[in-house]
């Protein structure tokens, strides 16, 4: 695959500078079996720096943009059919996510009982959005 | 309130039957406004109301000690009439099996009509809520919440000044970590009109979130403070708190804060005469003994107002009726 030629898939732009093998992580997409081409740490007028994620072939439902909004809520999502991007798409913020994230709180009750599906709600602290444990209000990290 | 129709009086009773209760967010202001009302119902009734829970079982589900908080629960159930079973530490019970929480509580679900549960870890008491096919209250979670803590909170301000606004409310000592603290506020925040005084060392100051609360009411401000004797004339009610040796990984720092707040009778000469003085116990030495014989002094009754609360709750939650007690009256009253 070249990376300037992507003809049907979709390209990510503007993931936070450094992690996107996190995010790919995250979206549950495995670079052993999957077509990327993946630019870190690139120029950015907006950002600085950024991360560039390219993928061959993934098709536009594939993309959870609930999960991209947790884990690099500034990304923008173009969508490559023959050559060129016909749709952008920008995730928005969900207001509650379930089986994405752990709590890092070590006192937190989904730490040691068993069958707890982990959940995250969005808060609002110091008029900045936060994802906030369902269970001990602990902010997610990632 | 004093709008209410009978039917929304009986509309707000039928809402808290069968709720749980792990948060005060669970309660409306209009329901604890309801349970304020009928604590202050019992404590003037409790013959009326010795056999409101007939026939009722609370089981408490203590998996780490307590003395107030299990004491106090049971004996609200006792005193309406009802039974207690339950456990306080977990050997001997199938916890030290390997039980979960959901497990524990769906089998306790079969046996009592009521649950009171206290755990180390944070957010517990919401995995029972979620399990049990009764009601289960919140007894504290770990550091996370304490909801019949601030229940008592408000009924011991409420008996003291006849309101729950209104106020200058000065809260003292480990505003970081005090969950009774931070419960307090966002709870004042809900009814309004209160002014804080944060009263704490830098390592100890209100967390954001709580901040946030307070700056989201339109009608509550406040001010951080350091110093307890520079402020103490001003204040309506004083809330100390215990600086918590388990909150620090180093002792010194623990040693060098534990002693910065101390309320003593020279601190108590500088306030208002009407001013309360609460703490939600135990204390260490963050009040001196002395201050116990001043009249100022509303620890020890706001461990009675957090009893006639669970009285309040249990009973509301179980959809007992308090022989006696009407809402529309009250609410006229």
């Amino acid at each position: 695959m070249e990376v300037t030629s992507l003809q049907n898939g979709i390209i990510i732009d503007h993931v936070p500078a450094g992690t996107a093998l996190k995010v790919l992580e995250y979206l549950n997409v495995d670079p052993a079996r999957t077509k990327i081409a993946l630019i870190m740490n690139t120029d950015s007028k907006r950002l600085g720096t950024k991360d560039i994620i390219k993928i061959e072939g993934m098709a536009d439902d594939r993309i959870d943009l609930d999960v991209l909004g947790l884990v690099a809520r500034q990304a923008t999502v173009g969508i490559v059919r023959d050559g060129r991007i016909v749709r952008k798409l920008t995730p928005t913020l969900p207001q509650h996510v379930e089986g994405v994230i752990r709590c890092p709180n070590p006192r937190c009750v989904t730490s040691t009982e068993r069958d707890i599906r982990q959940g995250f709600h969005l808060v609002t602290v110091g008029g900045r959005p936060e994802y906030r444990c369902d269970y001990c209000d602990e902010e997610a990290k990632f | 309130m004093a709008s209410q129709t009978a039917q929304d009086c009986a509309a707000l009773e039928s809402q808290l039957v069968g709720k749980s209760v792990v948060t005060l967010d669970d309660l409306t202001t209009d329901q604890i406004s309801l349970l304020l009302r009928k604590a202050s119902y019992i404590e003037s009734n409790p013959r009326r109301v010795a056999h409101a829970c007939d026939g009722r079982i609370l089981a408490t589900l203590f998996y780490e000690p307590s003395t107030r908080t299990r004491l106090s629960f049971e004996t609200a159930m006792l005193r309406m009439g009802g039974h207690v079973i339950g456990f306080s530490g977990t050997q001997n019970t199938s916890v030290s099996k390997g039980e979960t929480i959901s497990d524990t509580v769906r089998v306790v679900s079969q046996f009592a009509d009521v649950i009171a549960m206290r755990h180390p870890k944070e957010g517990a008491a919401l995995v029972a809520a979620r399990a049990a096919e009764i009601p289960v209250i919140n007894g504290g979670d770990g550091g996370h919440m304490h909801p019949t803590q601030t229940l008592a909170d408000l009924s011991t301000i409420e008996k003291r000044f006849g309101r729950i606004t209104d106020l200058v409310v000065g809260l003292c000592g480990d505003l970081k970590f005090g969950r009774t603290v931070h419960s307090l506020i966002e709870t004042l925040c809900r009814f309004g009109n209160v002014h804080f005084v944060l009263i704490s060392p830098d390592e100890l100051k209100t967390p954001r979130y709580v901040i946030d609360r307070i700056e989201a009411s339109p009608s509550c401000d406040y001010e951080e403070v350091h110093d307890l004797q520079d402020v103490i004339g001003r204040l309506d009610v004083l809330y100390m708190t215990r600086v918590q040796q388990e909150r620090f990984f180093n002792e010194d720092d623990y040693l060098r804060l534990r002693d910065t707040y101390i309320l003593d009778a020279d601190k108590m000469k500088l306030a208002k005469p009407t001013m309360a003085v609460l703490h939600p116990l135990p204390r260490v030495n963050e009040i001196a003994t002395e201050v116990d014989a001043d009249p100022r002094a509303a620890y020890f009754q706001q461990v009675y107002r957090g009893m006639l609360m669970r009285m309040a709750l249990e009973s509301s939650l179980l959809g007992d009726p308090l022989p006696g007690f009407s809402q529309t009256q009250e609410v006229q009253a």
